[in-house]
């Protein structure tokens, strides 16, 4: 069960009206590695974890990543909402202003739609928190990628602090998978 | 869209305790005997309650679990998005 906060995690601004990293964005907002994708790989492998411990924190992990899409998508939202047709179109938007107006929609920075392909649940806790640990790098990257695209402090301050949770998120998974591993190695004896 | 720097600095506030919390819940998850980590989590909580009953008083409902006057208060704006943060984290 989940409940709305009318707040975000984090003050998202931004400062002018890059259009170009908004486009770039998407690559966070319907990527492959992007929050909607980590979201819904945690909230998906939840079942099946054999320990407490590693139920909460694919569940809190998973519920975090909601809000930061949701960051994302403020950021976005924020740089496009005042743009016209026309400068959407110089910034390689024009497809996405086409299809979804100033919508958000989620699909990659090249406007590849989200697939549920992006993500894998294979029952073993294993496999699965490997899984994590790599798409946390992943993302971790993409947003080093993003800080080095734009000028904008405001945006740059904002993927800062999603970079940082990813960070964090790889230390949480890798002390879940040795609590697991622990637990595995118990059973066997 | 602005809204009054009063409100604005409490909504920050909120916004980076409930993260305080929030980041001493994923470090609980994997290490729940840590009774330095409990005591600072259960005295955020308190402080979270505090300021938010405060806010939800003079400003806007954090969530829909709360009485209300005619009409709905739950949906008023600005919704989180729409906000104005100035500067965002300072």
């Amino acid at each position: 069960m989940w409940i709305y906060e009318k707040k975000l995690q984090f003050p998202a601004w931004v400062e002018g009206c890059d259009l170009k990293i908004a486009k770039l964005m998407f690559a966070q907002y319907g990527g492959p590695d992007s929050e909607l994708s980590a979201g819904l790989r945690y909230l998906t492998q939840r079942f099946n974890m054999p320990i407490p411990e590693a139920k909460a924190i694919v569940t809190d992990i998973g519920t975090e990543e909601l809000a930061h899409w949701e960051i994302i998508g403020t950021l976005i939202y924020k740089i496009i909402d005042r743009a016209t047709p026309a400068e959407l179109e110089k910034a390689g938007l024009g497809p996405h202003y086409i299809q979804h107006g100033h919508d958000l929609y989620p699909h990659d920075a090249a406007g590849v739609p989200w697939t549920a392909a992006y993500i894998q649940a294979i029952e073993d806790p294993i496999a699965n928190l490997h899984e994590d640990l790599a798409a946390e790098q992943k993302a971790r990257v993409t947003y080093e990628h993003l800080i080095k695209s734009t000028d904008d402090r405001g945006v740059k301050e904002t993927l800062s602090f999603l970079r940082e949770r990813e960070v964090v998120h790889f230390q949480r998974f890798g002390e879940a998978l040795r609590l697991v591993q622990e637990h595995l190695d118990k059973k066997r004896v | 869209m602005k809204i009054e720097r009063e409100r604005l600095e409490l909504l920050k506030e909120i916004m980076a305790i409930d993260f305080s919390l929030l980041e001493l819940n994923l470090y609980l998850d994997t290490h729940p005997y840590d009774q330095r980590a409990l005591a600072l989590h259960n005295g955020y909580v308190n402080k979270s309650k505090m300021l938010k009953e405060v806010y939800e008083e003079k400003y806007d409902l954090l969530t829909h679990k709360h009485v209300s006057d005619c009409p709905w208060e739950w949906i008023k704006n600005p919704w989180p998005w729409e906000i104005d943060y100035e500067m965002g984290g300072k």
